[in-house]
């Protein structure tokens, strides 16, 4: 039976919700391709949550263990994955920031090509198309994909993970690899427990019309309302200016998002920014001026003088709650 | 120090996509091309590195259509020392194809202490070229590097991970793709545009392989429904609210 | 944020530039983007030159650019010379007229009148920025007039000295050194006027800011009193001689404003468009509305003409044909049609339109002082009468 690779991810020893993702596309194309799932998971033990993966599809969850695999390894896990991969008719990985640095040194290893931040995949006449967002999301591409192995990864936040539950059989296969050349020393990270623009459900994003870097505090007050399921994230403007940090910056040079609902708050809508953000489910646009071209983007606006519609949004997200 | 950067010649974020009549590509009538931004921090950073060194060689290589030659120059014109274009009119879909013309090139012309790469290009988003380049070369890569420090022989680099920064460590040689924040480009001086065309630059005839991503078809994005104010100031949270939840079922 | 900035390209003339003029341009440009906007409507409405862009400028290698690589210029020809100035124009006039002034009028009568040890002195400070040069021949008394100057400079046994008052000096108070024009003759002799290299740490000169402009609010406007200055023998630009000397300065820096004015226009019609394609009034972008187009069509036809105008121009000053009576036509021409783009792009814009968030009217009022200096319209009018008959109906 042709066997579809679902890379998953783990941090600290804790599979990361993308996994889930990568399992639901690969048991989209394994139906399509008539295949079985394969969820790999590399680390040095088994990661916690990885008995949940049999729910979204995988048929065998195997985990590749080695020294110094606990920590992203980028040559030793390109060397697991695609050892494991020969045999395989697809690999799918997340275009996570792990991801996109993996992928492409797998393709490379197995001598093949990359479609690489995919927001849909289908087989048609037993071969994988997906499509890719390019020019800065102006654009979609179709493409097939003919490698043997086909490689691609998955853009996050857009395969939302469906229940299809198979026998999930769990494997750990400790594989004679080391890190490789290049080893991750230190994870330095954010205000602990922020959560990700890149990976949060609800983005709260601000501009120049927030005036001053301390005004930022009421785009803070309404992530916190929706209780743990909101980033706060910016403009590039504000990010050149100093105000928040380049890891918050939704758009073209800064992360591509795609969350269920986006508020762009005092945003104009520059079309770098709108790259960023133009695939998120609903946008709701905050903004002074009624000809700012954000609003041409987003679904709900409100114009008016955020300073007070912000708060009335905060305290009415609260109630709800 | 020895090092080569790889550019990539890019339509402009600005340009209005337009469907070439091929149904497949770029209608790149009006279109104007740059160098790819991310590139910019690329070559920044050589320049740098080589300035610090005190010695050495910064050689700016692009693959794709006789008009990067005009990209080239471009990084000439900041102070790289000689270009070299690897010459096609048909550059495949598939960043491996490019990655293997590229790294015969390097090798060809090597070795190297260093190889930069931007992270990705802003017009196809693939972001693989670098790291399947390393891989062909069998040296050490790091991508996405926003912050660069070399002691010696021992490269750290900061990248930006999901709610963190991940600091990575290697050894030189090494092929490194840049971020936003490693650097502030420099804007190529006048006298460096002067100096550009007298550099050597290289221009190589290449035929590469057809590759295993086939292009189908491009086509603009779907309409997003069109949208409402909802209304002015304050007063019309409460209606929004009610959208959200009713109408939108987001919250 | 404003859109960003693309030019304006009617005609493809881009493709009549050759690739180093194109990566001329965009270079200014980019870097006028990046760094210029931001600040410059604070510095206007400051009245304030944004000195600390000086470094970047001398960098990038905007002073003098048309002059000799061997002074540590950029050694470009005429028409990237005049493109930079378009581009730094369309960032604002004063912080052109800052570039016009160091390379045209100090820069280059160092290079063309001096002597070797002036030119070694002092063309690779100021084309570093280091040294801020100003041009002094402008008097309160004598303007479109400079024949009439009353400055004079005096022999004596060991050097000169100089007395008198100039007006309207852009970078007077900031100058390390003035190029002062005297009569070293009789009152009426015009003949006898030499040019003067003036250290401004000199004792007796001093320079003042002219307050309350309304225009050109973002550069440095002075007046220069030379009481009893003395200078060594060395101090005198041995080549000058003349009012012909300064005028050939003048010819220098109006070719530059011909290509400056060009670029303010640019930027009035790029706002104006983007307003326009925006703006909602009545159901549809105000764009729509016949007078509107009718406003837009006049700006672009007179931008078009006025763009392959200079560029013919620049061709011609770098055959070595170029002559002072062509400089005047396009001078006239391209400031008057860009005072015009400036009124009606703040027209169009509306109430938004007295903004400083917006360019148009800030252009409107630097673009009067460039309709004034470097020869009035009416002068420029004059020259070209008495090129085509012969007849002068200057008095």
């Amino acid at each position: 039976m042709t066997t579809i690779l679902a890379v998953c991810e783990q941090r600290d020893g804790v599979l990361r919700k993308v996994s889930s993702e990568v399992v639901t596309g690969a048991r989209r194309i394994a139906d399509a391709l008539g295949a079985e799932v394969e969820a790999l998971v590399l680390g040095s033990a088994p990661a916690s949550g990885s008995d949940l993966l049999g729910s979204f599809g995988a048929d065998r969850v195997v985990t590749l263990t080695a020294d110094g695999f606990g920590a992203y390894a980028p040559e030793g896990y390109a060397k697991a994955v695609a050892e494991r991969a020969k045999g395989a008719a697809v690999v799918v990985c997340a275009a996570t920031a792990q991801g996109k640095d993996l992928a492409p040194r797998i393709a490379a290893r197995l001598g093949t090509g990359l479609a690489a931040d995919v927001t849909e995949v289908t087989a048609e006449g037993g071969a994988l198309v997906a499509v890719r967002p390019v020019y800065a999301g102006k654009a979609l591409l179709r493409v097939k994909l003919t490698g043997q192995p086909a490689v691609l990864s998955l853009r996050p936040n857009v395969f939302t993970p469906v229940q299809r539950p198979k026998a999930g059989a769990a494997q750990t296969v400790a594989v004679p690899l080391s890190a490789g050349r290049v080893t991750v020393k230190e994870i330095k990270a954010a205000e602990a427990g922020a959560l990700d623009v890149a990976e949060a459900p609800i983005v709260i994003s601000g501009g120049r019309g927030l005036k001053e870097p301390a005004n930022f505090k009421i785009l803070e007050d309404l992530a916190h309302a929706f209780g743990g399921r909101a980033a706060v994230g910016a403009s590039r403007a504000v990010v050149d200016a100093g105000w928040r940090p380049h890891a918050d910056q939704v758009g073209q040079t800064g992360k591509t998002v795609s969350p269920t609902l986006y508020v762009a708050v005092g945003i104009s809508g520059a079309i770098q920014h709108l790259a960023g953000m133009r695939t998120s489910k609903v946008i709701v646009a905050i903004n002074k001026d009624k000809d700012a071209p954000i609003f041409k983007v987003a679904d709900y606006g409100l114009v008016g003088d955020l300073f007070e519609i912000v708060p009335a949004l905060t305290a009415a997200v609260k109630s709800l709650a | 120090m020895k090092i080569a950067v790889c550019i990539k010649r890019v339509p402009d974020s600005e340009t209005r996509v337009k469907t070439a009549a091929d149904g497949k590509s770029l209608d790149d009538a009006g279109v104007k091309f740059i160098l790819n931004p991310y590139d910019e921090f690329a070559v920044e950073e050589a320049l740098q590195r080589k300035e610090k060194a005190g010695a050495g060689e910064v050689v700016v290589l692009a693959l794709g259509g006789p008009a990067g030659q005009e990209t080239i120059r471009t990084a000439l014109a900041m102070g790289a020392d000689r270009g070299i274009l690897l010459q096609t009119d048909a550059v495949p879909p598939d960043a491996f194809v490019t990655a293997q013309a590229i790294a015969a090139e390097l090798k060809a012309g090597g070795p190297w202490d260093l190889v930069f790469f931007g992270k990705m290009a802003i017009d196809d988003y693939n972001g693989a070229v670098g790291p399947m380049v390393a891989e062909l070369l069998d040296l050490p890569c790091v991508t996405a590097v926003s912050h660069l420090a070399i002691e010696g022989a021992t490269v750290t680099a900061d990248r930006e991970i999901e709610g963190a920064v991940e600091v990575v460590r290697c050894a030189l040689p090494a092929v490194l793709t840049t971020d936003k924040g490693i650097n502030e480009p420099r804007y190529p001086a006048l006298k460096g545009i002067m100096a550009a065309k007298k550099k050597p630059l290289d221009v190589k005839a290449v035929a590469l392989a057809a590759g295993v991503i086939e292009v189908l078809e491009m086509t603009p994005p779907p309409a997003r429904k069109e949208g409402k104010i909802v209304g002015e100031g304050a007063t019309a949270v409460p209606e929004l609210v009610r959208l959200l939840r009713e109408e939108a079922k987001v919250l | 944020m404003a859109p960003k900035y693309h030019g304006v390209d009617f005609y493809a003339i881009d493709s009549l530039l050759s690739e180093e003029e194109r990566a001329v341009r965009d270079t200014v440009r980019t870097w006028v983007d990046g760094e210029l906007m931001p600040v410059i409507g604070d510095a206007y409405l400051e009245g304030k030159f944004p000195k600390h862009l000086i470094p970047g400028m001398a960098e990038l290698g905007l002073f003098g650019a048309n002059l000799p690589e061997e002074y540590g210029c950029a050694g470009l020809n005429n028409v990237a010379y005049g493109l930079i100035m378009q581009e730094l124009e369309r960032g604002d006039s004063g912080v052109r007229s800052f570039a016009s002034v160091q390379g045209a009028l100090v820069m280059y009568p160092i290079y063309a009148f001096g002597s070797d040890d002036q030119k070694r002195t002092w063309l690779p400070q100021m084309a570093s920025g280091k040294a801020i040069g100003c041009f002094g021949l402008t008097e309160p008394d004598h303007g479109s007039n400079p024949a009439g100057m009353i400055t004079v400079a005096r022999e004596t046994k060991d050097g000169w000295v100089l007395n008198g008052a100039k007006m309207w000096i852009t970078n007077g108070s900031t100058a390390h050194v003035a190029v002062v024009w005297a009569k070293t003759g009789a009152p009426d002799d015009s003949g006898s006027i030499r040019g003067f290299l003036v250290p401004t740490d000199t004792r007796g000169f001093s320079a003042k800011d002219q307050k309350g402009k309304l225009s050109l609010r973002a550069s440095d406007t002075s007046e220069l009193v030379l009481q009893d200055v003395h200078l060594p023998k060395d101090a005198i630009l041995p080549k000058s001689g003349g009012l012909k000397s300064p005028l050939m300065c003048l010819t220098q820096a109006r070719y530059g404003i011909s290509w400056g004015a060009l670029g303010a226009a640019m930027a009035c019609y790029d706002e104006a468009v983007s307003y326009a394609k925006n703006r909602v009034m009545f159901g549809k972008p105000i764009g729509g509305f016949q007078l509107q187009q009718a406003r837009l069509a006049e700006m672009l036809t007179e931008i078009t003409k006025a763009q392959l105008l200079v560029l013919q121009l620049g061709r011609l000053k770098d055959q070595g044909s170029m002559t002072p009576q062509q400089v005047s036509l396009a001078k006239r021409n391209n400031v008057s049609m860009a005072t015009d783009v400036a009124r009606e792009t703040r027209r169009l814009l509306g109430a938004n339109g007295i903004l400083a968030e917006y360019q148009a009217m800030r252009h409107l009022a630097n673009l009067e002082s460039v309709y004034t200096y470097e020869g009035t319209h009416d002068v420029h009018t004059l020259v070209l009468g008495q090129e085509i008959t012969g007849i002068s109906a200057f008095e």
